[in-house]
């Protein structure tokens, strides 16, 4: 056991565990923090992503080794910012959400990609959210969600 | 609100914020959890389990504990909850393993030893009785009396297809004072419930199922949760605290039910161009254990003369009993194989006849008023000419786009049906629907059904088809997750019948809760499904009307082959859609788009194999389902056709929108190559095979 700190959706936090744990399982099971997903376990997926010093990672991939004196951002502490604010809204315009698994991991991949690209082209949205399966949506109408939190307006 | 009205998701936000709580999001106190210890071999007897010494907090639980029946009861019983003398595949469930710390676990597993003597496995269909476990048939006319026609037979082939749910199966179970409380993700929490009656010999009063968020289930959370069920809920009573059984994404890819694999013969009798007769064989791999395999067969073969008015027809089906993964319900139940088969059948002989294929389809479409391929009657209005015309409008047929830049480009279509509801007499007989609405004090008006939201909108379809009805907000409505202590049995989330069936019930009873919508008091209708009475069934004959109402789909998928690698893009998906009066159509788009994609998995890419009784695809990398790079453009349109039985006119939709894609898609390869297809996927190196041979 090690005592690794880092930096948690805003807020310093220090614990106690082994360096080969996976982020995701101390997001999990330690911190209580849900909405970050597993989807595979094997960083194929994209349900378990977060942001580690801003960028996009799957958490299931990240050994706590690798967290000790960074930044983690997780869905709990981005849906508090005014950039989920516009992405959730464009979800829930465009109906792009069904079970509802993947859309976390979605949502943190929306967010990384508007944040280097904020007006991404159908193929540049496309490729951002090229990590992130969802097996219910046929990924259309969150291509348009993306495109809405993007321009407040979407190509029919 | 009006029917019409547009309204988001209601469960929408809490799902894209995090806070939705999937089972392995809930915290019980004492949470211990399990593993599974699992069968290595495809067949045989066990000799011997031994289990090590000096793990104190671990707690087996195995066929030794089984308290009543050691049996999951689906719709025959012949699956143990344990395995207890003998396995039949690989990764049949011979114990739970049971503690606190999930690494503890792990480490008693590894020192687990199984002794067992092999037996000989069967991985193939085989025709010996002893290997069989149903076969069904039906005819129509007289095919033997053909003369003088075009015989052409061909075999087609589909492979397995992984539901692959983003949430992995996953059940919690409890004791509470007497009762035993069953908390997880599934389509079907009046099935778990008969399951525990059976296994623990207890009245329903003692045993409570709840639903909690269903991260995607596609069929696949239809029969498993029972397995999941009875073995947690022993656990639960052996240690007396909670237990929770999730599978990791391995374990559910390979061990869980699937779509089962086929081998379909179509013989077709052509006459001047017409198909007069056909004489059809679908096998099916049930795996080791009956489970649904024989409903799925059904509606295989009540469905394998797709849209078209054959006169003369033999149709026999045959489930076969092996050492394979066991299968089960997958989005189209059985519908996919069939008119995978029927629809390359009619593109191969279309183009054999020198005709489009398009016009060659219509020239043989079933019309209002004729005898289904059972002799049953079409009841409704049916409008194939005017959707093949809309198709052709909307794709600018046959002037099509074959411009592909140095790749090949080809066109496929198809034309299918979805049968809604449970096949044949199922809703009458064995389901017998019950929905109670319940009117509170402070006027709120509470759903009360077992049907799940599990991804697909039943969760907002019902309660606008409620406030509709009753001209209330929306936001008087209550729809809260199934709990079988407080909801009837309105059958299972399957068949795409919530909407039609159990909507149609929410919908009457409604109309009787007007009325007493201003009284103060509280207020409960409860509604019984009747079946309409111009529908006959004979089960045993498989006569007479198979399904309540039929929704159709047209379709046209436009490929580019890459003439050196031979893969394969779909471009461009065109479809017409019959599902009645479309009550909700940004949730029937999400329906659509989502029921395409994975059509177009089944269809080019997702491929999954078996040997020796092992999946070998049993991750998402080595088992590729369509992501965002794979996505064609998708051009929906409607045929307004609304279904009298139905919910403001509404009908079946969630499986129709995956039947008809891979046919399409396939078809479309074909025709790009100018070779014949008889197997998806349609992956490159099958594609090789075709081109060389
Ligand atoms: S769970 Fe991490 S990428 Fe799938
Ligand atoms: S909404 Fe179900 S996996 Fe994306």
């Amino acid at each position: 056991m090690t005592q690794v700190t880092f930096t948690l959706n805003s807020e310093t936090v220090s614990l106690e565990t082994t360096l080969s744990r996976r982020l995701l399982d101390v997001l999990r099971e330690d911190l209580g923090l849900t909405g970050t997903k597993e989807g595979c376990g094997e960083g194929e997926c994209g349900a378990c992503q977060v942001y580690l010093d801003g960028a996009l990672v799957n958490s299931c991939m990240v050994p706590m080794a690798n967290v000790m004196g960074r930044e983690v951002v997780t869905i709990e502490g981005f849906s508090q910012t005014a950039d989920y604010a516009k992405i959730e809204s464009a979800y829930m315009e465009e109906g792009a959400v069904q079970c509802g698994y993947c859309i976390p991991g979605m949502v943190m991949a929306t967010g990384a990609l508007l944040k280097t690209n904020p007006h991404p082209t159908l193929s540049e949205i496309k490729d951002g959210l090229s990590g992130n399966i969802c097996r219910c949506t046929g990924y259309q109408t969150i291509f348009k969600a993306v495109q809405r939190a993007a321009t407040e307006e979407v190509d029919e | 609100m009006k029917i019409t009205d547009v309204v988001h998701r209601v469960d929408t936000q809490e799902k894209i914020k995090g806070t939705a709580q999937y089972i392995e999001d809930i915290h019980f106190e004492g949470l211990h959890y399990a593993r599974t210890l699992r069968s290595t071999i495809a067949r045989g007897r066990i000799l011997s389990v031994t289990y090590p010494e000096g793990y104190p907090s671990i707690t087996v639980v195995d066929a030794r504990d089984s308290i009543a029946r050691n049996e999951v009861s689906m719709i025959t019983a012949d699956m143990p909850i344990f395995a207890r003398d003998e396995v039949h595949y690989i990764g049949e469930p011979i114990a739970l393993v049971v503690g606190r710390d999930k690494d503890e676990i792990i480490a008693f597993m590894k020192e687990i030893d199984v002794v067992y003597e092999p037996m000989t496995p069967l991985f193939t269909c085989d025709d010996n009785e002893a290997n069989v476990f149903t076969r069904r048939h039906y005819s129509k006319g007289d095919l033997a009396s053909l003369e003088g026609c075009e015989v052409f037979e061909a075999h087609y082939k589909t492979p397995y297809q992984e539901q692959l749910y983003m949430e992995k199966q996953g059940i919690v179970a409890l004791v509470a004072g007497e009762t035993v409380e069953i908390y997880g993700s599934m389509q079907c929490p009046y099935y778990v419930v008969n399951a525990l009656k059976n296994a623990l010999g207890y009245p329903e009063e003692k045993i409570r199922v709840v639903q909690t968020v269903t991260g995607g289930a596609f069929g696949g959370k239809e029969d498993y949760p029972s397995i999941m069920a009875c073995q947690t809920a022993l656990a639960a009573l052996k240690i007396g605290a909670p237990v929770q059984l999730v599978y990791d994404r391995r374990e559910d890819i390979q061990f869980t039910t699937k779509r089962h694999p086929a081998f379909i013969t179509v013989t077709s009798y052509t006459r001047e161009g017409h198909v007069e007769g056909m004489k059809i064989a679908v096998k099916i791999d049930a795996g080791p254990y009956l489970g649904l395999s024989d409903v799925v067969l059904q509606r295989a073969i009540l469905t394998m003369t797709g849209a078209y008015q054959i006169p003369h027809l033999e149709v026999a089906g045959t489930v076969y009993k092996t050492n394979n993964i066991f299968n089960g319900a997958f989005r189209g139940f059985g519908g996919p194989q069939s008119l995978f088969a029927l629809e390359t059948h009619m593109s191969r002989l279309a183009k054999r006849l020198g005709k489009d294929p398009l016009t060659f389809r219509e020239e043989h479409f079933v019309h209002q008023g004729e005898l289904t391929s059972t002799g049953g009657r079409f009841h409704e209005a049916i409008h194939l000419e005017e959707m093949s015309r809309m198709l052709k409008e909307m794709s600018g047929y046959p002037e099509l786009d074959t411009e592909g830049h140095g790749r090949l480009v080809g066109h496929g279509v198809a034309v299918v049906p979805h049968g809604g509801g449970f096949t044949g007499d199922g809703e009458a007989e064995h389901i017998k629907a019950v929905v109670k609405l319940r009117k509170d004090t402070e006027q709120f008006i509470h759903i009360l059904v077992s049907n799940v939201e599990m991804g697909q909108g039943a969760l907002t379809a019902l309660s606008k088809i409620v406030a509709s009805a009753l001209d209330v907000p929306l936001e008087r409505i209550v729809y809260n997750n199934p709990d079988t202590r407080v909801v009837p049995d309105s059958g299972p989330t399957a068949a795409s019948r919530t909407t039609m069936v159990v909507g149609r019930l929410l919908y009457n009873a409604a109309l009787k809760m007007k009325e007493a919508l201003q009284e103060q008091e509280e207020v409960v209708v409860t509604e019984h499904y009747r079946q309409p009475d111009y529908l006959e069934w004979d089960q045993e004959q498989l006569k007479g009307n198979a399904y309540l109402s039929y929704s159709w789909a047209a379709l046209l998928a436009r490929v580019e082959v890459d003439p050196v690698t031979y893969e394969v893009t779909c471009t461009d998906l065109y479809g017409v859609y019959d599902v009645g009066m479309p009550i909700d159509e940004k949730m029937l788009l999400g329906q659509v788009h989502g029921g395409v994609v994975q059509g177009l998995g089944y269809g080019m890419m997702e491929y999954m194999d078996s040997k020796d009784g092992l999946i070998q695809h049993n991750s998402f990398s080595s088992y590729a389902v369509p992501t965002t790079m794979d996505i064609p453009q998708i051009h929906t349109r409607w045929l307004i056709n609304p279904y009298i039985e139905g919910p403001f006119g509404a009908k079946a939709a969630g499986e129709l929108t995956l039947v008809g894609v891979a046919p399409a898609i396939a078809t479309a390869v074909a025709d790009a190559l100018d070779r014949e297809i008889s197997e998806i996927p349609v992956l490159p190196e099958n594609l090789l095979k075709v081109v060389t041979s």
